[in-house]
């Protein structure tokens, strides 16, 4: 059916403008690869990719540059932060969608928005003045008592306690992420068709069981996508960690150690950076992790789409 | 339609006073280190003549890359050029105001000034060949002071600076192992010891961690009440960190106007200079323009009106026979 509408000449500059404003967010990402792969080629062309991904050697004074540090920190960051993250978050959003009477319900997102609100640097500054001499004073001595017998996990919790390490960082981290993770499975949870859950109560499910049995397997895809989405934000997370990692450009065995990630090596060491090659490197780490990033995210879309279309049918 | 003739008209305005201001308006870019002191002289500067002076901290290797592409009237780095990369970027440099790097350890009992240290111990726990304060090294050097057998935890910077690249070129005069193993540089490959970002951090770390050894900027040495160390000089005083032992770096160290001024201050002969020092350095471009000539005009009168201010910051003016030098140095390059 062709309907012809006559355009008012106001319509037409709105689509324009609303076309142009979307375009500029693909001129932009086009543009930050196009830089990004600019400014690092003279590191590509020199260290070559799987070199540059391999080499655990980070030198400024000789010129020789790896990634394999930077990566291996920022994944083993990210994973643990994740692991400590993951089980507050999904129980905050199976409070908030099953057990929470509806008047704390206000108050608890609001207090989760909030800490999702509150700029890095304050949990960098924080983490640094606060909860490194509380975690090197405190947690890890205990940890380090905990764990002296037990072999395996003796190896994590070895070295002196100091605070500044991949311990402190991944807590700070995964209080970052905490509502992100939790409202992104609240909203998984919500998709959980109400006749399903009160068909279950009908029969004499407990909550539990209703949680365990129904919601979970239900939205469990879109809980995987928001984990995913919780990553990609902790892969780039910057000043939050930036204080108390170290930045030790050294493969680490235990959590006790220093570190570096590859925001963290860019926070420290971009703007004095002073030779071409030097600059150069930090573009092409910038580049590796733009691509890590870029990964996961595409992935957790899948998932998240999957999960949309699985509960619209 | 009434609004946009006043839009019109009020952008034409803040446009034009833009332009007229542009003559009286310099602006710089660089180095973190001297970023407090610039603005102080800065501010002083402008209320006497009105000339406004904009200084970006964007660190040394901005400042470097924004002055070798003309985006700014000067740029200021921690580290000086070589005199082949100052005739490659077609630029000119000068020192500007002159800090120094310190030693802070935290060994209970040990208070300021009571631990005396060589260059060679210093540069053997940095490199983690020292590992207990009660290293014969150490306590040969210190027979008054009553030394535990306690692991040393080094402290150093985690971000680039110019406070590392001093600390590293200090070492690297004084040890052939360390240059062979490390080298010197804004950031390095620590062979030991923890990062904290910035003097703050490292700072931080030192303070809270019993028995180990950092090194900060002379200010943040006073202004936290660190404890600092003696450190032995080319002369072979012990000296304490101060203004005079500064003083004493600048006046006999050999900064020569034909290569620049290219000079790391470190180990300087004299008899009472703190071996740990090091001059920050403005650049400029080599074209004999009025805004150069302005940057000048500013340094002259930052050189003759601006130590006790400088001084109030902790940082070290530089001495009479050093500012004549520049002064001749300008001159030569037809800029004053």
């Amino acid at each position: 059916m062709a309907v012809t509408v006559k355009k008012n000449p106001g319509d037409i500059i709105f689509s324009a403008l609303t076309t142009a404003a979307a375009c500029t967010v693909i001129v932009l990402v086009i543009g930050i690869v196009f830089v990004l792969v600019r400014e690092s080629s003279p590191a590509i062309e020199k260290f070559g990719v799987i070199q540059f991904l391999t080499s655990t050697d980070w030198d400024p004074v000789r010129e020789s540059f790896g990634a394999l540090t930077s990566v291996y920190g920022t994944v083993v960051t990210t994973g643990l932060s994740l692991v400590m993250a993951i089980p507050v978050a999904l129980g905050i959003a199976v409070f908030i969608t099953e057990v929470s009477p509806s008047f704390l319900k206000g108050p608890i997102g609001i207090a989760i928005e909030l800490l999702a609100a509150i700029p890095s640097i304050i949990y960098g500054m924080w983490g640094l003045f606060t909860l490194s001499p509380i975690m090197g004073a405190y947690v890890e001595p205990f940890l380090k008592r905990a764990t002296a017998d037990i072999p395996l996990l003796n190896a994590l919790f070895q070295g002196t306690p100091m605070g500044i390490d991949i311990l402190t960082a991944s807590v700070i981290l995964s209080i970052m992420i905490v509502p992100f993770t939790a409202s992104i499975a609240r909203d998984a949870f919500n998709l959980t068709p109400d006749v399903v859950k009160e068909s279950a109560y009908a029969l004499g499910a407990t909550k539990w069981e209703v949680v365990k049995n129904i919601v979970i397997p239900y939205s469990k895809i879109g809980v995987f996508g928001g984990m995913l989405f919780s990553l990609g934000r902790a892969l780039g997370e910057t000043m939050a960690v930036a204080f108390v990692l170290g930045n030790n450009h050294r493969i680490f065995t235990s959590l006790f150690d220093s570190a570096a990630t590859i925001t963290v090596t860019l926070a420290n060491e971009f703007t004095e950076a002073d030779k071409d090659i030097y600059l150069s490197s930090l573009f092409y780490l910038a580049l590796v992790l733009f691509v890590m990033s870029f990964v996961f995210l595409a992935i957790a879309k899948f998932f998240l789409a999957r999960a949309e279309r699985r509960a619209a049918r | 339609m009434k609004r946009m003739v006043m839009v019109a008209a009020i952008l034409a305005c803040v446009l034009s006073s833009g332009l007229s201001e542009a003559a009286e308006r310099l602006n710089g870019a660089g180095a973190t280190f001297p970023y407090p002191v610039y603005s102080a002289w800065a501010f002083e500067y402008n209320k006497t003549t009105g000339v406004q002076l904009n200084y970006q901290s964007i660190g040394s290797g901005g400042g470097i890359r924004q002055i070798t592409e003309r985006t700014v009237d000067f740029g200021a780095s921690d580290a000086p050029l070589t005199p082949e990369a100052l005739a490659k970027a077609k630029l000119l440099q000068f020192p500007a105001v002159i800090g120094g790097v310190v030693p802070v350890v935290n060994i209970a009992g040990v208070k300021p000034g009571d631990m005396r240290l060589d260059a060679e111990a210093v540069a053997k726990i940095f490199l983690g060949e020292i590992k207990y304060w009660d290293d014969g090294k150490i306590q040969s050097l210190n027979p008054k002071v009553k030394l535990l057998h306690a692991e040393i935890t080094v402290v150093h910077r985690s971000d680039g600076s110019g406070t590392t690249a001093v600390f590293t070129e200090y070492l690297n005069a004084v040890s052939p192992d360390w240059k062979a193993k490390v080298g010197a540089g804004t950031s390095v490959k620590w062979p030991v010891g923890i990062g904290g970002k910035g003097n703050e951090g490292v700072a931080n770390y030192v303070q809270r961690t019993a028995n180990s050894i950092g090194y900060v900027e002379l200010a943040y040495a006073e202004q936290n009440k660190l404890t600092y160390t003696l450190l032995k000089n080319a002369a072979g005083a012990f000296v304490t960190p101060s203004f005079d032992a500064f003083e004493d770096a600048a006046d006999t160290g050999t900064f020569d106007p034909k290569n620049h001024f290219y000079l790391w201050l470190v180990n300087a002969p004299g008899k009472n200079a703190w071996p740990i020092a090091g001059a920050t350095f403005i650049l400029l471009a080599q074209e004999k323009t009025d805004a150069n000539r302005n940057v000048v005009k500013f340094y002259e009168w930052a050189f003759q009106k601006g130590d006790k201010k400088a001084k109030e910051l902790t940082y070290v003016p530089l001495p009479k026979s050093l500012k004549d030098k520049i002064r001749a140095y300008w001159k030569a390059n037809g800029l004053q």
